[in-house]
């Protein structure tokens, strides 16, 4: 019977040896995926015995993210206060007990946490683990100007749109504001989430302000596309800037004629013989049209993958906050990338599926901005220890090729003209070359516009650009709704001596 | 040969003397990091437990001398580990485990002193055994006396005090089955169907009685103790190929008829799901993690949550922000969930070393013996404890699907406690026999 007796204790301890190595694998191998999933309960209070780190404005004394403390069970705990009540909230986004997290709350979580890979911040927490005392968090330092983020919440204000503005050399994000908007504070009060989620909106249809208009909000961009269709038409030198073309008011697709906007007594605009730059600083739909035919739906779109469409730009926010532009196929709501199934001529005016975001549509004027390299956007400017020592700080860094340098140079005079003598007037500063685009994209309800303005300043040397979008804009065109608001953005972030 | 019984009870005498401390820097770890809520009282049970194992130390060296020295300070470290993180998770409910675990010491007591000087008697009465198994399986049946629990009816209800015989019926059993097998073994190799009937009675017996009080954890714990042992009697591998075929088919079966059976695999294969399924208990829908896999998924949660290190003693998060638990049965299916917290890989892969030394110290034990009998009863007794470690603990950690069952010696659980010292005592019987 030996023989048996020794094979059946074999089995046993292959069994429990079987125990030891399903631990590991839980504990070890699996263990981050089970903290980062969202029903994980045990994560989210251990962390609330965490003291979490606090979230600055740019200007390092402006906390946007607080704790509070409460005793429960022998244990201090750890709950989010937001002094600043509102301001950003979709950026910075919260960390409660009962919906967890969102925005740089959820992204930065580690930094915030002390959970972070750098040497310095796990051998303080060493240290607290074995003295018993509380674990602290990491501080965020953002990007975000409290001055500018204010102007733009207040301009946004009773109004559907966004406004993003960042720096084109290092990416850093300065205005990032989507309206309307929410107190972070709330959401923890009794049925706090299902008030926000279902106050009446300022606009029609989806109205919830957890929604980051600026990273998530998806908009036909109009005529703020003709940036990208220049740059496509330069760049593959079927064109050049000395191309000039003619304007009958129309242009012809698929036997169908389809107008340039319309004069105040109805009939379709028509300009006659023109040179490149007079059709982008009026916006001449016929001529847009005709050239995306000449160049074809693939060359467009090649060209906006350039700019960064199809991909979601690396922000510091949770991937599911973040949308890509390009194609989207309505019925399905998803992305497509199929050339043969799109109209060259619509798209090259930027209507047909054709969606973007504000964050998107800002890194187009960034790119021309900044000689055709399009920075990576970044929210966070620099992580500190609980103590003050930097832990990191955001390098710049290139996140795209957009076009060649000579053509960023050539879309920038194209930009100057409609500021200084275009369509985009309103966004003019005197003393300051602003460069700019309008936009004013049809929504299929008559005379309701989705009302773009991109645009970057100085245009010689520039430290801001950015886009502003507002929503079911009521006979309101990009030129005279959204540009007022990046002039007045413009001119909080731009130094004081230039301020007009 | 006069030093060496001396030299066993006095070994035996040290380790206890070192999972003392233990215990007391177990207590003590919980003690400084819940202050707040408990008190320097708690102290008193590392002491208590100390003084409890000396005297059953005192009763193995009047009654088995010779017997291993290992076991029983393996056996007072797990039951230490599993009173400190009950008494952490509940004050009370370790004073109500303490108490579970004098009775069990008085009763591996009764047990030693009463077949101390031959056990073998067993294998007289083993159809006794085999009927008082039954009997004991049926008790949670009976109208009046039975309690359901968790959706089976595993417990015997006698004023405020409740029982689960299940455990007790799983020691005779293994008793009726080894003294069966000792009798039968030559004429069972020879594959003679009439012989295997009695077996096969009381073992289907067993079997329906589990099966229709839904607790398939102790069905499958009976299957495999029979397979080992039916293995080791009789050398045929066909045996067990042919038993697992039947639980096979048997599993399909319950699977697809069973509607408990098919909630516990589902949940094994897919506790988490990405759109809202049917919820049986609400009767509405609900994603599957926040509904009939609650459980298991909460238990892997805080299991990933300890990590390589673990929170420390008395550092884990067990309950919600409010102070509502998190995980339902955490100090008894659950408890290895909350050492693997607490402890950390490095815990609780220590502790399943302590599980895998009694298993090789009961195994050789086993080998040691000089009967058929012994052979039979100690590797029985101690295949069934290494299996009962697998199925718990496997079903926490999603090997197989999660069936509610103790973890010996760890668990909170009056009865699970009781009948491992009995268990217990019965592996030093056979060992003292071998050595003597």
């Amino acid at each position: 019977m030996n023989r048996q007796i020794s094979r059946i204790a074999l089995l046993s301890l292959l069994l429990l040896s079987a125990l030891i190595v399903a631990t590991t694998y839980w504990q070890v191998w699996a263990s981050p995926g089970l903290a980062a999933r969202q029903d994980n309960a045990i994560q989210r209070v251990a962390q609330f015995t965490i003291k979490r780190g606090l979230i600055y404005a740019s200007d390092g004394t402006t906390v946007l993210a607080a704790n509070t403390t409460k005793k429960e069970g022998g244990q201090t705990l750890y709950f989010r206060r937001y002094p600043t009540h509102g301001f950003a909230s979709q950026v910075l986004g919260y960390s409660t007990q009962g919906r967890s997290r969102a925005g740089i709350e959820r992204q930065e979580n580690a930094y915030l946490t002390a959970s972070n890979a750098n040497l310095g911040t796990i051998w303080d927490k060493f240290g607290e683990r074995l003295k018993g005392s509380t674990i602290k968090g990491n501080n965020l330092v953002l990007n975000l100007r409290v001055n500018a983020q204010k102007i733009a919440e207040t301009a946004l204000r009773g109004r559907c749109g966004a406004a993003v503005v960042l720096n084109p050399k290092t990416g850093a994000v300065y205005v990032m504001a989507s309206s309307p908007s929410y107190d972070p504070n709330q959401i923890e009060s009794p049925n706090g989430f299902a008030k926000i989620l279902h106050s009446p909106g300022a606009c029609p249809g989806s109205s919830s302000a957890l929604l980051d208009r600026a990273t998530q909000g998806l908009y036909a961009p109009g005529s703020t596309f003709k940036t990208v269709t220049t740059a496509a038409a330069l760049d593959s030198g079927v064109f050049t800037v000395k191309s000039r073309f003619d304007d009958p008011g129309y242009c012809e697709e698929y036997g169908q004629r389809v107008s340039n906007a319309l004069n105040p007594d109805q009939t379709a605009e028509s300009y006659g013989n023109v040179s490149f730059l007079e059709a982008y600083q009026h916006s001449i739909n016929a001529v847009f049209c005709n050239i995306g035919k000449a160049l074809g739906a693939k060359r467009v779109l090649d060209k906006a993958k350039d700019f960064g469409f199809y991909s979601k730009p690396p922000l510091e926010l949770p991937s599911n906050e973040v949308a890509a532009s390009g194609l989207y196929d309505f019925k399905k709501g998803a992305l497509y990338d199929q050339a043969n199934r799109v109209d060259p001529g619509r798209l090259a005016f930027g209507q047909e599926h054709l969606l973007t975001t504000p964050l998107q549509m800002a890194l187009v004027a960034a790119g021309v901005a900044n000689n055709g390299t399009i920075m990576q956007p970044h929210l966070v400017k620099e992580v500190r220890g609980p103590s003050g020592g930097l832990v990191t700080r955001v390098h710049a860094q290139a996140w795209k090729h957009a076009m060649k340098p000579a053509t960023a140079a050539i879309l920038n005079q194209f930009m100057q003209a409609v500021v200084a003598g275009g369509t985009g007037r309103a966004a003019a500063i005197p003393g300051i070359k602003v460069a700019g685009k309008t936009g004013t994209a049809e929504t299929g309800q008559s005379h309701v516009y989705t009302a773009w303005f991109i645009f970057f300043a100085p245009a010689d040397n520039p430290q801001v650009a950015g886009a502003v979008v507002l929503e079911h804009q009521l006979n309101g065109f990009g030129g005279s709704v959204s540009a007022p608001i990046a002039k007045q953005l413009m001119q909080a972030i731009l130094p004081a001596a230039s301020k007009g | 040969m006069g030093a060496r019984p001396l030299t066993y009870r006095n070994r035996e005498l040290f380790y206890l003397g070192v999972v003392g401390v233990l215990t007391g820097i177990g207590f003590a770890s919980v003690y400084i990091a819940r202050q707040a809520v408990v008190s320097w009282g708690s102290l008193g049970y590392a002491l208590f437990f100390l003084a409890l194992y000396l005297a059953a130390h005192l009763v193995a060296r009047m009654t088995v001398p010779n017997a291993d020295p290992y076991l029983l300070p393996m056996a007072g470290l797990l039951s230490a580990v599993g009173v400190t993180e009950i008494y952490r998770l509940g004050p009370s409910d370790a004073f109500k485990q303490g108490l579970w675990i004098v009775i069990g010491v008085a009763l591996f007591a009764l047990t030693l002193f009463k077949l101390r000087r031959d056990y073998r008697v067993l294998e007289q009465v083993k159809y006794l055994f085999g009927i008082s198994a039954i009997v004991l399986l049926f008790l949670p049946r009976l109208p009046g006396l039975g309690t359901t629990v968790n959706g089976a009816r595993l417990w015997v209800h006698i004023g405020a005090f409740t029982f689960q015989p299940g455990e007790l019926a799983k020691i005779c059993l293994i008793v009726f089955i080894a003294a069966y097998l000792r009798e039968k073994r030559e004429v069972l190799a020879q594959g003679r169907a009439k012989d295997v009937g009695p077996l096969l009675v009381i073992w289907g017996g067993t079997m329906l009685v589990l099966v229709s009080s839904n607790d398939l954890g102790s069905g499958l714990l009976y299957f495999g103790i029979f397979l080992a042992m039916l293995y080791i009697a009789t050398a045929r591998l066909s045996f067990v190929v042919a038993g697992m075929a039947l639980f096979a088919v048997g599993g399909v079966g319950a699977y697809e008829k069973i509607g408990h059976v098919h909630e516990r695999v589902t949940i094994w294969l897919h506790p988490w799901t990405t759109q809202k399924v049917f919820c049986p208990p609400t009767g509405g829908l609900a994603l599957r993690q926040d509904c009939e896999s609650y459980q298991l998924v909460k238990s892997l949660y805080s299991i990933g949550n300890g990590g390589f290190g673990g929170a420390g003693l008395g550092k884990g998060t067990f309950t919600t922000t409010d102070g509502h638990a998190l995980i339902p049965f955490v100090n008894s299916d659950f408890i290895y969930s909350a050492l693997a917290q607490e402890l950390g890989l490095v815990g609780v892969a220590a502790l399943l070393l302590v599980f895998m030394l009694f298993v090789a110290r009961g195994m050789k034990i086993a080998l040691q013996a000089d009967d058929g009998f012994s052979k039979l009863l100690a590797a029985g007794l101690t295949f069934g404890f290494a299996f009962q470690t697998f199925i718990i603990v496997g079903g926490v950690l999603r090997i197989i699907p999660l069936t509610g069952i103790t973890l010996p010696f760890v668990s909170y659980g009056g009865s699970s406690v009781v009948a491992n010292f009995v268990l217990l005592a019965g592996l030093l019987l056979v060992s003292d026999r071998a050595n003597a």
